[in-house]
């Protein structure tokens, strides 16, 4: 029994490892997904024969439980709300493990310093994953207050709640039958730590964090794998490990800055240039001037932003961009890495309107040929197109890459109002010549820009 | 202490793995690989199936349970709906 457990364990990381690979590639990643959850799926089958375990039915009935509950939020999502969706099950993730660790806490005889210590490590990342999982999820939905929450005293709060854990590590690893008491407190601190450790972090802030607790999730993982000493828990946790790693520092170098920077200065607005005399005036244009000058591109570049996934507009978009094409222009998208509240989130719009993924173009790829576009439409987007990026040595994203929108032939921005983006940060963008500010609701104001280009 | 050290390493050599494995993903697939890596680290499921289906008191089993829904929850969740957003991505 113990050979056909491994066997099954064995074939099953190759399994993770095979569907994570083609993950990588639009044409595999559907198969890549699929042999995935075959690997998930043999595994759980695999475990249940384990002569360890008694109660099956019990453990049935609760993984039924808990696939109900899957198939219902995985069918009803809503693709804008996407990174909810992933913060919570994310949460989950971490929330069983915290379960899982204290579980083993209370029932098991901890006589090494590595059974100790990996308890430990289990339920301190996965209490953090699991609280800041949900604060996450509380900003993203809007029930929490997206600004950067700073309290008095917080960081001295969060160092010394750190410290107070890593005693309690220290402590147990020393003395691994020490009571329960310890992890009691253990739980405490985590659980308190994962909300001091999102609650300073805002909105445009959020693809870096959610990247985070997913390599959080996973090293969680990694840690209940020492704990019952299983090689597919410590591979397919350090899989994940690495991934939301390797997507944070991508987030991070997309804005320019370092994650601790991220992580524990908010977003500071003291360098922030808001000269009073710089604002100079804006174009605001309507909707059937901007039909002439769109009629008559040839080439249009379309720029998404969180705006976009707010207004619910991806749809309007697909059908302004069929008429666009059926009048002879070339239309391409360009996404910046940062755009939406989680990595590939406005791809993600994009292809659930039917867009073909050939016609996004990367940043790098097509800011050196901006000249060339006739209009781009800046839709719901401000700090990632944002010229002082580039122009401004004072201003608190000088360095960070942006798509260059303002060396476009013309420019249009749809936006609710002149107010600014998140960041706070005054765009000259919208001051500029050949920029032209078209206001109100981007659904609204795309299916005008249908209408007229139908009627035209 | 040896199975330890080999553990160890399996993590190391594991984590170099998933560094060439996902370094390469182009920014498209981005939300894709997050929610399907998410599914995978529901993995956490087998130590909760072990810690609800071993002997042990009451209250370890019953969190153990707990911890067999949520993780369930996580990796259904996850594997479905990245297929669901998966199915999206068309050439044309």
């Amino acid at each position: 029994m113990k050979f056909f457990i491994e066997s099954a364990y064995f074939l099953a990381s190759i399994l993770f490892i095979l569907g994570l690979k083609k993950l990588g590639s639009p044409d595999s990643a559907k198969r890549g997904n699929l042999l995935s959850a075959c690997g998930m799926l043999l595994a759980v089958v695999a475990t249940l024969a384990h002569e360890e375990i008694v109660s099956i039915p019990s453990i049935c009935i609760a993984m039924f439980v808990g696939s109900l509950i899957g198939i219902y939020m995985a069918q009803k999502v809503a693709m804008t709300a996407m990174p909810e969706m992933v913060a919570l099950l994310n949460g989950l993730g971490g929330l069983s493990s915290l379960c899982v660790g204290t579980a083993f806490v209370w029932s098991r005889s901890i006589v090494t310093p590595l059974d100790s210590l990996t308890l430990a490590l289990s339920i301190f990342i996965g209490g953090i994953t699991f609280t800041g999982s949900v604060v996450a999820w509380g900003k993203l939905k809007g029930v929490l207050p997206t600004k950067s929450i700073v309290f008095f005293a917080q960081k001295t709060l969060t160092s010394l709640l750190l410290f107070a854990s890593a005693f309690v590590m220290t402590f147990l690893a020393i003395d691994p039958a020490a009571g329960s008491y310890f992890y009691a407190c253990l739980i405490g601190f985590c659980l308190v730590l994962g909300l001091l450790f999102v609650f300073p972090i805002g909105g445009a802030d959020m693809p870096v964090v959610i990247s985070l607790l997913n390599s959080y999730s996973g090293l969680a993982a990694s840690a209940s794998g020492f704990v019952i000493q299983n090689s597919l828990l410590i591979i397919s946790g350090a899989l994940v490990g690495t991934s939301g790693i390797i997507l944070t520092s991508i987030m991070c170098k997309a804005m320019n800055r370092s994650l601790s920077h991220v992580l524990f200065s908010g977003f500071s607005l003291k360098s922030a240039s808001k000269k009073a005399g710089e604002k100079g005036s804006y174009k605001s244009m309507q909707p059937d001037d901007a039909y002439y000058l769109l009629e008559s591109a040839k080439t249009i570049l379309v720029v998404p932003g969180y705006g976009l996934a707010v207004a619910q507009a991806q749809h309007s978009l697909k059908e302004l961009s069929a008429l666009f094409e059926e009048n002879g222009s070339d239309v391409r998208y360009a996404i910046h890495p940062v755009a939406g509240r989680m990595p590939g989130h406005m791809n993600v719009l994009l292809a659930e309107a039917g867009i073909s993924y050939d016609a996004l173009v990367e940043m790098d790829e097509i800011n050196p040929t901006m000249e060339q576009v006739d209009v781009c439409i800046v839709i719901g987007a401000n700090d990632v197109v944002n010229p002082s990026a580039k122009e401004d040595t004072s201003s608190p994203i000088y360095g960070m890459p942006v798509i260059e929108t303002h060396r476009a032939k013309n420019v249009l921005i749809l936006k609710r109002s002149m107010g600014s983006g998140f960041s706070g940060i005054e765009n000259p963008l919208f001051f500029k010549s050949n920029a032209a500010m078209l206001f109100g609701d981007a659904k609204k104001t795309l299916q005008s820009l249908v209408t007229s280009m139908k009627n035209g | 202490m040896d199975t330890a050290f080999l553990l160890i390493f399996l993590l190391m050599l594991a984590s170099f793995l998933g560094f060439e494995l996902i370094a390469k993903v182009p920014s498209t697939l981005h939300t894709p690989l997050m929610s399907g890596a998410n599914a995978v680290s529901g993995i956490t499921l087998l130590g909760a199936m072990m810690a609800s289906g071993m002997e042990s008191t009451f209250f370890a089993k019953s969190l153990g349970l707990l911890a067999v829904i949520f993780a369930t929850i996580n990796i259904v969740g996850g594997y479905l709906v990245t297929h669901r957003m998966l199915g999206m991505f068309k050439k044309k």
